[in-house]
């Protein structure tokens, strides 16, 4: 990593997100800092209190000194009580504020992102860097405002107050602390790459486990488990030889930091023990300044562990800044048009790829007309772009070269929402979401009256299987709809969008797991129902489209033929093949 | 530090007991290196409540009478000093060895129930892994694995050393002064009932904390893997009002569990000081009232000091100690789960015929199979030639059996014979295939295969015979040349490459940027459905099974590349018995009998012809349209 990445990849680019949660975070460090106070100030009470208030006490034989040296420690614990709780209760408001800000960032992120942009990221690696990436970075700053400033602060007041007490013993942290510094070094900068390696072991341990659940029946129909169980085996011996290499590494810490402690403890006994004698210290003196000593080495460690969670939480502040930093692709032009006029649709010299490469298009030279209220049929093989040719109509993709007109206007010039209001797409990977079947269809149109809804399902042929559910419209179709088949769920997604009353409308291979006799119905009701809406549809079946206007054929990403059925089945050799092959048999 | 997966699971354990004690169960074959941890521990803890006690020692015995000598011998003091840093480096040195040891068991523990959990897994019903999400099952391999790594490495060996500690300086303390420490253990109660107050808190506000991050997370998979309808539909600016609603509640929850699970450090701490003061007073009446003297009571007051941490870190351990028993019981919850049972005896052997044409096993490769039928009465084995004649007879099934989707279910298809299933989602066609290789056992009825009643046969065998291209199609991280060689290990390479021909997936392949060794990964992400589907075939082609299991084998691939590898396809169901489940009536249209199904009940069966003569539902369905799902 450069000395740029590593900058750009800091907790404190994503500072700005803290918002109104920016005081607490503030005021964290500054409690904080309060209660170090304290804390390193209750020794020097304490050595008081044995030094002086108790032995004088004991020869007095009046309490005064204890009770006030004791009453002074009990109100800076509580103080100091205060404080840490006060700084409990900022750090935990102030970074879980910042983490609920940075996932609203994120997620509305997303939200903005065009088709292109998803592409980009699988759904999988969205989820976890809103998850778990996230709730990584909020730790990691919760324990920064507790210990960014706690740590070095003690580690400098407590070597103030040694240094105060007995500057010549003081000498002895010159040769702990660095010792203490290079031990930790030497074993972080050798346990990093032998956790990296371990964190890959783990991945594929975890893959492994994830390939079993999906592919279980291959597993069981092939009588694999026990070559699984090998192999799974394996990974699992590796994982466990990495984790074995890095923690052997890491589990020196403790042992240097009991060994250095004990080495100034006896140091400072012996020096100490030999100042003494001389009458130029006294023997409380000793035992306070054993505990400062111990403060400062303990404020060291935690530095170092401060230092590693802000190392270990880089990679998910950058996974982060990718998707913060992403630009969505497609953005609405300034004095965006908000009307589409009508269903026309225009395709001129189209070009287009995913990539955006000009020399590599997916398709090629597009030129259709389809006038407002047509309804056209597409077809062509796996991988001729008929899909991406429809996902150009809502803008879902930029155009590469060429324009493309709706309505008469480039469908760049159009507000995005208004535009995609007025094209319903019902997409080949479709999905219905957690909520009843009414709210879910309520996505076409959220005012929409129980009678349209009834409406529009008896077009999509959905509303009498939606009937015979003892729910009715009412029914909870669970996480991802799979509470239904799944045509019929394709028919709830048509009814879906039918309830947008677009101008123009797209099925993408939106009925294939649909009976033919249901198919021709819905077509039917489209037919009726829509004559001014343009549509488009999408079939690997012949009889999905011979019924249309006119045909497209796709081949290879270009138009191979344009026509009616029967012209095709005259001229065009693809579309004529493709009815064959549908075709044989029938006598 | 692995990684870590959304978490869901509530934290308390259901039986803890009953758990703990499963868990040094699982400790058990590390007894040997336990035992030599707790003395590591023993020796470590001593050696830092003896140093604190034998401060004491060197100011009295060693500092205080050399005081004001001009020429002080210092020889003795050196020599305690001496000693004193030997019994710390022995502290050091047991810490170390047992932070090693800790490691090598929990590292070893951690593989071992891995591997009982991957082993025990894979051996589990079909019906298991339909009832619950691959989360849920991955969750105890990450989470519930990673808090069990947690205990075992930190808060087990932590614990023990806190208890010792708190053991160690109890004794001193008691050999020092038997009233004050009487006073320290009246005033526990106090810390103890602020612990439990502030745990109970922080437990409840973390499962709490675990619900709604739970909701979030299902929010936030949904509407991601949905986010092209959410675009297309404009619902963004609603789902984003709706993640600010779960989002603010994970918020407010993940605020109040934090605060409570790290207020109790400053609160024990402070607590202790305050115990501090309370000692010290009542000492310094003591010294008054010539109780004690004021050396004892010094002593004394750094044991108090030493005597509440590790009380404090203890009452920290707890939360982890009960997260990782939640862990295991999830981790022991698999592993209680019957396994799938096999009652089987017949299996699959090579063989061969003798001169009198009787079946024999054999150890060559002949091309000819039987199945070796012991049989328990007379002791007498039987082998019947393996043909692949498959016969439901009355066959009923259901999922759950209250809800039964086949009834009565029979046919026979003969060795050679292709048998076609049609009918629409959901009528039970990918059912009756899941029995043949029973991934469900049936209940009623009967299911022969070459005469013998399949719930006879090993489950090994009878799956290894049957040949199977399911619906999904799944690959494995790998490349190429081995996913195919999954249907038959000691496939060679000529092989696999003529299996590939077969199924038409040669050309792609020999495209692809490695050919046969190009990686796959993550499913098979980088290749079309179509593509995968053809792998899938050629995997299949490469098993050579008598019987063929096609469910949809073809649904994916356009109707010109299937009219392609439609011969490979015939070559391949050539001989061989071939149940196929087909979306195109172009499929299935030569087949010897098509069943057709409805609601799990054959409507119709017979052969193309013969089921247009009948003119009822699948005349209604070829003549209508060509096609049917």
């Amino acid at each position: 990593m450069t000395q740029e990445k590593k900058k750009k990849d800091s907790i404190l680019n994503l500072l700005k997100y803290a918002g109104k949660y920016k005081w607490p975070l503030i005021f964290c460090p500054m409690v904080m800092i309060g209660e170090v106070a304290m804390e390193t100030y209750i020794p020097k009470l304490i050595q008081r209190l044995i030094d002086e208030a108790i032995p004088n006490s004991a020869q007095s034989g009046e309490m005064s000194q204890v009770l006030i040296c004791g009453g002074l420690m009990i109100a800076m614990a509580l103080i100091s009580m205060g404080f840490g709780m006060a700084g409990s209760y900022l750090g935990a408001k102030g970074g879980m504020g910042f983490g609920r800000n940075l996932r609203q960032a994120l997620f509305e992120k997303i939200q903005r992102f065009s088709f292109k942009n998803i592409d980009k990221f699988s759904t999988a690696s969205l989820v976890t860097r809103i998850t778990t990436d996230v709730n990584q970075t909020q730790n990691t700053l919760i324990m920064l405002v507790r210990m960014a400033f706690r740590s070095p602060i003690m580690f400098l007041m407590s070597l103030f107050y040694a240094w105060q007490m007995n500057p010549s013993l003081t000498s002895i942290l010159f040769v702990a602390v660095p010792l203490l510094a290079l031990g930790i070094v030497i074993i972080m900068r050798s346990a990093f790459p032998r956790f990296q390696i371990m964190m890959k072991k783990y991945d594929i341990l975890n893959r492994e486990v994830q390939e079993n659940l999906i592919a279980i029946r291959v597993v069981k129909a092939f009588v694999r488990s026990a070559f699984e169980k090998k192999k799974f085996g394996d990974a699992a011996d590796e994982v466990t030889n990495a984790q074995r290499s890095a923690e052997k590494v890491v589990l020196w810490n403790g042992p240097l930091m009991q060994i250095l402690m004990y080495g100034c403890i006896v140091s400072v006994l012996w020096f100490g023990g030999q100042q003494i004698i001389r009458g130029e210290m006294g023997v409380g003196a000793l035992l306070t300044f054993i505990t400062y000593i111990t403060q400062i080495l303990m404020a060291l460690m935690m530095l170092s562990f401060l230092f590693v969670g802000i190392v270990l939480s880089r990679a998910s502040i950058s996974r982060i800044l990718e998707v913060l930093n992403e630009e969505p692709d497609i953005a609405n032009p300034e004095s965006a048009a908000t009307h589409v006029k009508d269903g026309e649709i225009e395709f001129d010299h189209v070009g287009f790829s995913y990539a955006g490469d000009k020399d590599n298009l997916v398709l090629q030279d597009i030129n259709l007309h389809i006038k407002a209220g047509e309804t056209i049929g597409l077809i062509g093989a796996t991988g001729s772009a008929k899909t991406s040719l429809v996902s150009l109509i809502p803008r879902l993709y930029d155009v590469t070269t060429g324009t493309l007109k709706v309505g008469g206007r480039d469908v760049r010039e159009y507000d995005i929402h208004a535009l995609r209001d007025q094209v319903a797409m019902v997409l080949q990977k479709n999905v219905l979401f957690s909520g009843s079947i009414k709210e879910n269809l309520r996505w076409g149109d959220e005012n929409a009256t129980d009678e349209e809804i009834t409406a529009a399902c008896q077009a999509a042929a959905a509303d009498e299987f939606v009937r015979s559910f003892p729910g009715g419209y009412e029914t909870d179709l669970g996480q991802g709809g799979v509470n239904v088949s799944g045509g019929q769920k394709q028919r709830l997604c048509i009814a879906r969008a039918l309830l947008k009353k677009p101008r123009i409308m797209i099925l993408d291979d939106a009925t294939s797991a649909v009976d033919t006799a249901t198919d021709s119905r819905i077509r039917e009701a489209l037919r009726s129902q829509m004559p001014d809406t343009t549509k488009i549809i999408i079939a690997q079946r012949i009889t999905s489209v011979m019924d249309a206007d006119r045909v497209v054929v796709l081949d290879n990403g270009k138009i191979a033929d344009v026509g009616t059925h029967d012209e095709l089945m005259a001229r065009c050799d693809i579309y004529r093949d493709v009815y064959l092959s549908q075709q044989k048999g029938v006598a | 530090m692995p990684p870590h997966g959304p978490m869901r699971a509530p934290a308390k354990p259901k039986n803890a007991k009953g758990t703990f004690r499963r868990l040094v169960s699982y400790l058990a074959p590390h007894k040997g290196k336990l035992l030599l941890v707790a003395g590591c521990i023993l020796i470590s803890t001593a050696a830092s409540a003896t140093g604190t006690y034998l401060l004491k020692d060197v100011v009295n015995s060693y500092i205080s009478p050399l005081i004001g000598q001009a020429a002080p011998d210092l020889t003795p003091f050196a020599n305690f000093l001496i000693l004193m840093m030997g019994m710390y480096l022995a502290g050091a040195v047991s810490t170390l060895v047992y932070n090693r040891l800790m490691m090598l068991v929990s590292t070893g523990t951690l593989n071992r129930m891995r591997k009982d959990m991957f082993l025990h897994m894979e051996d589990l019903p079909i019906r298991y892994f339909d009832q619950r999400t691959h989360g849920e099952i991955m969750s105890r391999y990450t989470n519930d694995t990673d808090t069990m790594r947690e205990f075992l490495s930190q808060s087990f060996p932590q614990a023990v050393s806190s208890f010792c500690s708190v053991l160690f300086s109890f004794c001193y303390m008691v050999s020092l002064n038997i009233w004050l420490t009487l006073l320290v253990i009246v005033l526990m109660p106090v810390i103890f009932s602020i612990t439990k107050v502030v745990g109970k808190k922080s437990g409840a506000n973390f499962v709490a904390q675990q619900k709604a991050v739970g909701e979030l997370n299902g929010f936030v998979e949904e509407t991601i893997e949905g986010q092209r309808v959410v675009q297309v539909f404009c619902h963004e600016q609603k789902s984003i009002a709706a993640f600010e609603q779960k989002n603010e509640n994970v918020r407010v929850a993940g605020t109040r569990a934090n605060i409570f699970a790290s207020i109790l450090g400053p609160i024990m701490n402070n607590l202790g000081h305050v115990n501090y003061v309370i000692i010290a007073l009542v000492g310094a009446i003591m010294i008054i009232n010539g109780y004690t003297n004021t050396g004892v009571l010094i002593s004394f007051l750094t044991f108090t000091r030493q005597f509440s941490m590790p009380i404090s870190n203890l009452a920290q351990q707890m939360n982890v100690i009960m997260m990782a028993l939640a862990g295991a019981e999830r981790i022991f919850e698999l592993l209680d789960e019957p396994v799938e049972a096999d009652g089987g005896y017949v299996t699959l052997v090579r063989a061969k015929k003798d001169e009198q044409g009787n079946i024999v096993e054999c150890k060559e490769r002949t091309g000819m199979w039987a199945w070796k039928h012991p049989h328990k009465a007379d002791g007498t084995v039987t082998y019947t030639e393996w043909k692949g004649d498959v016969v439901f007879e009355d066959v009923t099934f259901g999922y759950v059996p209250e809800k039964i989707v086949l009834h009565n279910i029979s046919l026979y298809a003969r060795p050679g014979e292709k048998i076609a299933f049609v009918g629409s989602t959901g009528a039970g066609k990918t059912t009756i295939t899941n029995l043949i290789n029973r991934f469900y056992d049936i209940q009623g009825g009967k299911i022969r295969y070459d005469g013998i009643n399949i719930e006879k046969i090993k489950k090994d065998d009878l799956r290894r015979s049957l040949g199977m291209v399911l619906q999904d199609t799944h690959l494995f991280t790998g490349t190429v040349k081995e996913n195919i060689r999954y249907g038959r290990l000691d496939a060679t390479d000529e092989d696999i490459v003529k299996a590939a021909k077969i199924a038409n997936a040669d050309f792609f392949i020999s495209h692809l940027p490695n050919g046969y060794d190009t990686m796959l990964t993550g499913d098979g992400a980088n290749l079309s459905q179509g593509q995968r589907q053809l792998l899938a075939i050629a995997r299949a082609a490469v098993a050579d099974p008598p019987v063929l299991i096609l469910d949809e084998a073809t649904s994916s691939i356009d109707t010109r590349t299937e009219a392609l590898i439609e011969k490979g396809m015939d070559e391949l169901m050539k001989g061989r018995t071939v149940f196929v489940i087909a979306h195109r009536l172009s499929t299935v249209r030569n087949s010897q009998a098509i069943m057709v199904l409805e609601n799990g009940v054959i409507i119709e069966r017979g052969n193309h012809e013969q089921l247009l003569a009948q003119k009822g539902k699948y005349y209604q369905l070829y003549t209508g349209m060509f096609e049917l799902s």
